[in-house]
């Protein structure tokens, strides 16, 4: 099988420090892959140079295109990223305010994601709008109301309609469920799975919570001050970790 | 017929880094070889081992030495990749505890092996149902979380969703612990049925009647408790 993504040897160096240094992994079709590590660990960089918001200083990231098969995209141009970010990836933000726009209504959230890709039909967008607010669990009856007008879990809900609404093939997530009271958390953990099974979605997954990861990732890579320490099967790290810093990590969660 | 599992110079050692580098070796030089339609009961006192061996079947735990061969397998060696389309096809667990996501229905919780495998979602949901009822969990139940109910009820949730897909290798860890008689014996035509489709299965029994009447031998895992020099 050919990975949908692979990154080979991927540095970025903030000045004299290591944002993150030397990781190489591949996605394969379908698996979601999960990174964990305290604040400062580098996850968040890692993910935001996989995803093009920020330029490495070394490695390559290779994404299996439609249409070309794999290509770096460091060596693509800005607008073929660019292309790529609305075609085929999609990012989940922790604060769905940097993923929504907060002035347009939550159906023109859903839809300009379709016209970015070409749809141009009123109808259809907002029969597709309608669709994903109802997978999302959004009142039919919000559509034209503005994000602002809606709670924490009802945006994050809405930011995840707009990113998978142009069907993507790889989705980022930073943190999805981070600010979220534990009852929003546990619903919006539930719509993810089932998102990512029915729709076949590969997904990299960034966050410091391991009940996250262990509900949503098939594998799991730890990292620690910019490196990856430890990389397997989700449960297995989860149950049996070898490094000793994911071992600290492992028991210090605390016992609901 | 070829075995569907088989494990051979199997060990197990645990280094504790934030306990003083405190090294636990669990198992040394552990074999364990299971042909279809045969069930192998592991015994031994608590801290044998005998959860460590199932949970490194499983590729929960992850091999110090040895073979590890599941179902053609061997998961000592394989990526996490195989190991995921392994446990989605071919290699069935029932653990003592129930873990799911808070807040999907219990009949949802069933059927989702199935559905992971591409089963459509009536027939998976039938599947779930049948299953369901035959371990006596009240229809009323069905669209709720399990992850309310009784211990007794958790473990044949657990259950049901284990025997969903006819796995050809099946996992039990006290599989009767906490039933009463008629669920007990639901459970144990379960294992005998699988067992008549030619699954090889592991289980853990503390229930000796129970263990006597599926397992067609023990392994004591004790034997595997490495000797000092």
């Amino acid at each position: 099988m050919t990975p949908l993504l692979e990154v080979q040897g991927l540095t970025k160096r903030y000045g004299p420090r290591i944002g993150c240094a030397d990781i190489s992994f591949a996605l394969f079709p379908g698996e979601v892959m999960g990174v964990v590590g305290e604040s400062g660990s580098g996850k968040s960089t890692l993910l935001a140079c996989l995803a093009g918001h920020l330029a490495p200083d070394n490695g390559a990231v290779i994404f299996a295109t439609r249409a070309d098969g794999p290509r770096d995209t460091q060596k693509m141009s800005e607008a073929e990223r660019r292309l790529l970010s609305r075609t085929d990836w999609a990012f989940v933000h922790q604060n769905p305010r940097d993923g929504l726009r907060m002035r347009v209504s939550a159906g023109g959230n859903v839809g300009e994601r379709l016209m970015a890709v070409g749809a141009r039909h009123y109808g259809e967008i907002r029969e597709a709008a309608l669709d994903w607010l109802a997978r999302v669990e959004i009142a039919q009856d919000r559509i034209d109301d503005r994000p602002a007008a809606f709670s924490g879990g009802m945006q994050q809900r809405l930011q995840i309609a707009r990113n998978l609404v142009s069907a993507p093939r790889l989705v980022f997530m930073d943190e999805p469920t981070g600010g979220l009271d534990v009852s929003v958390q546990a619903r919006l953990l539930d719509l993810l799975r089932g998102l990512v099974r029915r729709l076949g979605l590969s997904a990299i997954l960034v966050t410091h919570d391991l009940a996250v990861i262990r509900l949503l990732a098939d594998r799991v890579m730890v990292m620690k001050e910019g490196r990856v320490v430890e990389t397997g099967l989700t449960d297995q790290v989860l149950d049996d970790p070898q490094h000793a810093y994911t071992q600290l990590l492992v028991s210090s969660v605390l016992q609901a | 017929m070829s075995a569907l599992i088989e494990v051979a110079g199997l060990g197990k050692t645990f280094t504790l880094h934030n306990q003083g580098s405190t090294v636990i070796e669990v198992l040394r030089d552990a074999a364990l070889t299971v042909h279809p339609g045969e069930c192998v009961a592991l015994t031994g006192p608590s801290g044998a081992g005998k959860s460590t061996l199932m949970r490194v079947l499983y590729g929960n735990y992850l091999a110090s030495a040895g073979r590890v061969v599941v179902a053609g397998t061997d998961i000592a060696r394989a990526q996490p990749q195989e190991i995921t389309a392994l446990r989605r096809h071919k290699l069935g667990y029932v653990s003592q505890f129930l873990r799911v996501v808070p807040r999907v229905p219990t009949l949802e919780v069933v059927a989702e092996p199935l559905l992971a495998l591409g089963v459509a979602e009536a027939a998976a949901q039938d599947t779930a149902r049948a299953l369901l009822d035959r371990l006596r969990i009240p229809q009323t139940l069905w669209s709720l979380s399990p992850t309310t109910f009784s211990g007794g009820e958790q473990q044949r949730v657990n259950i049901a969703r284990g025997f969903a897909h006819p796995y050809p290798v099946l996992l039990l860890d006290e599989p009767t612990a906490s039933l009463d008689a008629a669920n007990r014996d639901t459970v144990l035509c379960l294992v005998e049925e699988a067992k008549a489709r030619g699954a090889a299965i592991v289980g853990i029994f503390h229930d000796a009647a129970a263990r006597r009447r599926v397992a067609d031998r023990n392994l004591d895992v004790s034997r595997f408790i490495p000797q000092p020099a």
